[in-house]
Order: structure tokens, then sequence, then C-alpha cells
């Protein structure tokens, strides 16, 4: 068992009706890592989830969670996971308590442990104020964090986390992460979505990209950004003198007249350095310097050719 | 290949946790008591409404001439005791479709409890909530002026007739809750359990109805269960013909609304 993948999934169709959503998925997520599923809205990623933990029925797919058949153990194979989905799965009326409580109760933990489990899980997740007021009364981000506790009263061996942060303010989202880091510390498997390759990039081991059905891309996220040309730097100069001489000096880069902007392919702190040292050199010290890290329309235009459904306002690509 | 499997299956709790469901429920009702008071609310502005309004009329032209108010008392009490039972039920209906739409029945679909777990709390809660109502309702009927020369036996069947019409109408609801496509739905449809005494023995005795109404009214479940309580409470002398009938509609309507219930729950939750 301790070589099984903690999910294998081969083969994996889905439709709602007769529109397909999955075509044919294949993925492996080795346990104890952190597995990211990445695609835009509506690529399919709540109906993978939906079916991993139990609750959709694929149409095809040899599918193995936890070491179990999901087809003829389902409830094996809900014992060993944990589940918080994209939408709230509280219980409004109740307190913060009552809910942790009610999952101690469903898992069968002796009294004093469910007591105990529920204090320290309302501590870790800063809920310890609001124990006592009802779950409907509680932020979004509130929630959110009352649903992961809940998802955690079993001590679950693997969790699923659809979208966690989508919707949580920026200290929020920061914070999920690191309880989902200290989590993955205690040998947790995690498999995540998520619509924010800086999400993936920060918690996942291994990465797969989503789209039209099938899984485009594979692997770990710096080999994804590898992929993708998005990142870049844009330098704006006082005048065109200035342009001029810093695109002489920096061959690679792509000046814009009109805006007085030099745009230069870069990826790290010392191709930044690199360039500004350039720029010294040549006598053309920018006004200003903005820092364009490749984001999830990058990795899909580098992959599919097309940009994702949500349709942003882009750059135009370096050639 | 079965074996293996049903070798690794973990064992399931089914009593364990339909007692958790169950304090879910009795939370949820403690939480919210303005829904409680409302349901025994009901019965009791009924009972007054018919005692006080309609009373003395309907007790001279029950009982003759020197009939009068607490003869019609006697009469609609079973009546309003029944009708309790409906109006929780019809309050099951609407907490069975609220629960469908919340995440939280997704999560306890994801994690290995016994399945039917989610409707027993449910039943299992309306239950306990229709013995306070009816306990309130009661009390009422007696401080109006209720009262009964039954016996103990009597009071006996009188619980058990209850009890049953109980667990057959809450089980009705809940399979109605969860075949109503919306919260609005299933706050509507069961209202039609709120009418059935009125076009039955509930109010007034069959008899004095036009033929077609006087068949329905003869043939539908209610009439039956009226006039056993009816029967129990007066000490009226041979029973066995309309609590017969009350117990085989009882369980009739229990098992087809379980059967149809545990059919909805699976296919509502395994889209
Ligand atoms: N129950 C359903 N019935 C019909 N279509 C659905 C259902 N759930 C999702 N879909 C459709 O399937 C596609 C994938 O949905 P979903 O898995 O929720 O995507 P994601 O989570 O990546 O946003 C979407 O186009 C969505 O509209
Ligand atoms: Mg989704």
């Amino acid at each position: 068992m301790a070589t099984e993948p903690a999910i294998s999934v081969a083969d994996l169709h889905h439709a709602y009706g007769t529109r397909p959503v999955l075509r044919g998925v294949d993925l492996d997520v080795a346990p104890g890592t952190v597995f990211a599923l990445l695609g835009p809205n509506g690529a399919g990623k709540t109906t993978v989830v939906k079916i991993l933990s139990t609750l959709v029925r694929a149409d095809a797919g040899r599918l193995r969670v936890a070491g179990h058949d999901l087809a003829t153990e389902p409830d094996a194979v809900r014992a060993a996971i944990g589940v918080t989905g994209q939408f709230s799965a509280v219980d409004g009326l109740l307190t913060g308590t009552e809910n942790l409580q009610l999952m101690a109760d469903l898992h069968h933990l002796p009294r004093a442990r469910g007591r105990a489990r529920t204090r320290e899980l309302l501590e870790q997740f800063d809920l310890a104020d609001a124990a006592g007021r009802p779950a409907g009364s509680y932020s979004g981000g509130m929630r959110r964090r009352l649903d992961l506790a809940m998802t955690l009263v079993g001590t679950p061996e693997l969790i699923f986390l659809d979208e966690p942060t989508t919707g949580l303010d920026p200290r929020s989202r920061r914070d999920l992460w690191t309880t989902v880091r200290a989590l993955v510390q205690t040998g947790v498997t995690v498999f995540l979505t998520t619509q924010y390759l800086e999400e993936a990039d920060q918690l996942a081991d291994d990465v797969g990209v989503l789209d039209g059905g099938r899984l485009v891309a594979r692997g770990s996220p710096a080999h994804l950004k590898t992929l993708v040309p998005g990142g870049h730097v844009r330098a704006r100069f006082a005048g065109h003198d200035d342009l001029a001489a810093a695109a002489g000096a920096v061959p690679a880069g792509v000046p814009d007249p009109d805006a007085l902007t030099l745009q230069v392919p870069a990826t790290g702190v010392p191709d930044l350095r690199a360039l500004l040292d350039r720029l010294d050199a040549a006598g053309a010290a920018p006004d200003e310097l903005t820092v364009h890290t490749p984001d999830l329309d990058d990795v899909f235009l580098a992959l599919t050719g097309h940009a994702t459904s949500t349709e942003t306002t882009r750059e135009v690509p370096a050639p | 290949m079965t074996a293996p499997t049903l070798a690794a299956r973990p064992v399931t709790h089914p009593v364990a946790d339909s007692l958790t469901m169950v304090r879910r429920r009795l939370v949820h009702m403690r939480r919210y008591p303005s829904l409680t008071i409302m349901l025994i609310g009901q019965p009791i502005v009924f009972l007054l409404l018919f005692a006080f309004v309609f009373g003395a009329t309907m007790g001279a032209g029950l009982a003759g001439p020197g009939g009068g108010r607490t003869d019609y008392l006697v009469f609609i009490t079973p009546t309003i005791l029944l009708m309790t039972v409906a109006s929780v039920a019809l309050a099951t209906a609407l907490a069975v479709a609220t629960d469908m739409t919340e995440g939280i029945v997704a999560r306890f679909r994801t994690m290995a409890i016994a399945r039917v777990s989610v409707l027993t709390g449910h039943v299992v809660g309306a239950v306990i909530q229709t013995a306070i109502a009816l306990a309130v309702v009661l009390a009422v009927a007696l401080l109006l002026g209720f009262r009964t020369g039954a016996g103990p036996l009597a009071w006996l069947g009188v619980v058990g007739v209850l009890a049953l019409a109980t667990v057959a109408l809450t089980w009705f609801t809940v399979a109605l809750g969860l075949a109503a496509g919306s919260v609005e739905t299933a706050s509507n449809t069961p209202m039609f359990l709120l009418l059935l005494p009125f076009l039955g023995s509930g109010f007034v005795t069959t008899d004095s109805m036009p033929a077609g109404l006087r068949w329905f009214a003869e043939h539908q479940p209610f009439t039956p269960i009226i006039d056993t309580l009816r029967g129990l409470l007066t000490g009226a002398p041979d029973l066995a013909a309309p609590a017969a009938a009350a117990v085989a509609w009882c369980v009739v309507i229990t098992a087809a609304s379980y059967l149809w219930a545990k059919r909805l729950y699976a296919r509502r939750t395994d889209s």
C-alpha cells in the first residue's frame, strides 16, 4: 500500500447528458504529495473532485482512491478521505463548535476525544472567538476555515480541496496556504483544484492542466513555467532618446514608442539585475519598472493556443 | 470480485449516525423556537375558532337541542390532534427540502456514514416535535373544557393511533420534500393535508354531505383515523372497522412513502 498511488485515474470519461466534460483523463498522485488540478471556470475540475470523492459516478474509467476501487468500495474510500467542496458545506444553523462536534460524532470519536479535537481545530483555524455563533453568520473566510476544519476532524489521509481560495482576500489566501503546508508536513495527501498558477506554484509538487476534457500538461510548477513565455519586465522611459538607448543596449527587448516602454523577457531576480546593469551602463535609467509574472492565462495560451474562457485584456505577446 | 470487497467494507453505524442526525434536527428546532411555536399555534387557532365561533351552533346540531359548545369541543378535539400531526409534517417537508439545497448533505455523502441516517434523523426529530406539539394542543383543549371518560387502555389506543399517523405523515412529507424541486414547492404541495379533515369526518358527520363528497370523505385516510380517535375518547362501543382501516392506511402510507423517499434520496444525491 505504501507504494500504491494515493489516487490513480486511468481513462476517465464523464458527460452531463450528451455534453462530454471529461474525455480521457489519466493521472496519478503519490502519497504525501500535493497535486494541483489547474484549469479555468468550466474546465471540469469540480466534476473530477466529485467523482473521486464518490459524489458522482463516472461514466467510464479505472479509478482507485486511497487504495480502494471507487466503483466497488465507495465506503472504504469515504472512510479515508476528507472533502472541502467548492461551495460551503457547513450547517448554517449550528454554531462552529456544533458543526465540528457533529463531524466528531459522525466519525464515532469517543466523547472526550471529540471535544478535544473540536477545541484544537477551533484554535488552529482561529475560530475560537466565533465558536458559539451560528455558522450562518460567519464571513466568507471564516466559513471556509470552518469548512476545512470540519474536513479534518476525522484526520483523513487524503483531502480534496476544490478551489479552496477562490473569493478569499489575499491574507486569508496566504493563511490557507500555510495551513495546507502544515497538513502536508503530517503526511496527508492533498488534491486541490485552482484557477491560479501562483497557488499551484506555492503548494503543489505536481500540476495537471485540464483543458477540453483532457490533461494537456503534467509536471512540476517549475517545469510548467518553462513552457510559458509570459514572464517579462516592462521599463518605461522619460523620452524617446532614453528608449532608443535602452533598446540598443538590450537587443532582446521589444520597444513600444507610443508608450515609451521596453518589454524584456525576464523570469527572476538575476535577469532583473542584469537588465538594470545594462540600462545603467547605457545611461538610460527607467522611470518605472513593472514585473509581469506568468499567470494561468499565459499557461493556457502557451499550452493550448487559445485563451482561457474568462477573457482578460492581454498584452501583445513577445514575438 | 465481490468477496474481498465485502471484507474490506468498513462497518457503518446506522443507529449511532441516525441519533446524531436527530440531535442535529433538535438543535435546529431549539435554535428557531418561533417555527415550533407557529406549528403548534396553527391547530390551536383552529381549535379556538371552531370551539368559540361555530361551537354552540354545531354542538346543538350534533347532540340535539341540549347540545352546546362542549359537545362540539369533544367532537373536534381528535380532529385538531390529527391536524397538529399534519401541521408538523408540513414543516418536515420544508426542512427536508431546505436540507437538500445545503452543501452539508453533500458533505455527509462523502463520509462513511449510513446513507439513510439523514432521513431517519428528520423522521425521528419530527416525531419528537409532534409529541411536544400534541401535548401542548391537548392541554389547551383541556383548558377549554374538553373532558373524556377514556380509561388508560383507550388512551394507549389514542397514543398508538397518533403515533402511527405521525410516522405515516412524516415519511410522506419527507418524500414530498425530496420530490420538490425547490423550497418554495415544498412549502406548498403538502398544504392539502390541512384540507383533508374538512373533506372528511373532521368537523361534521359525513352523512350530512352531498353524495360525491360523502363518498370521498368515507374513503380517504383521515376519516377512519379521526373516527377511531373519537371513538376511543368517547367510549364508542364498536371500533373494529374504523380502527382496522386506520391502521391499514397508516401502514400502507408509511411503507409506500418510505420506499419513495429512499428512491428519491438516492436519485437526488447521485447526479
Ligand atoms: N450537474 C450538472 N449538470 C449539467 N452540466 C454540468 C453539471 N455540473 C457541471 N456541469 C457543466 O460541466 C462543465 C464542467 O463543470 P465543473 O466541473 O463544475 O467545472 P469547474 O469546476 O472546472 O469550473 C461546465 O460546463 C458545467 O456547466
Ligand atoms: Mg468548480
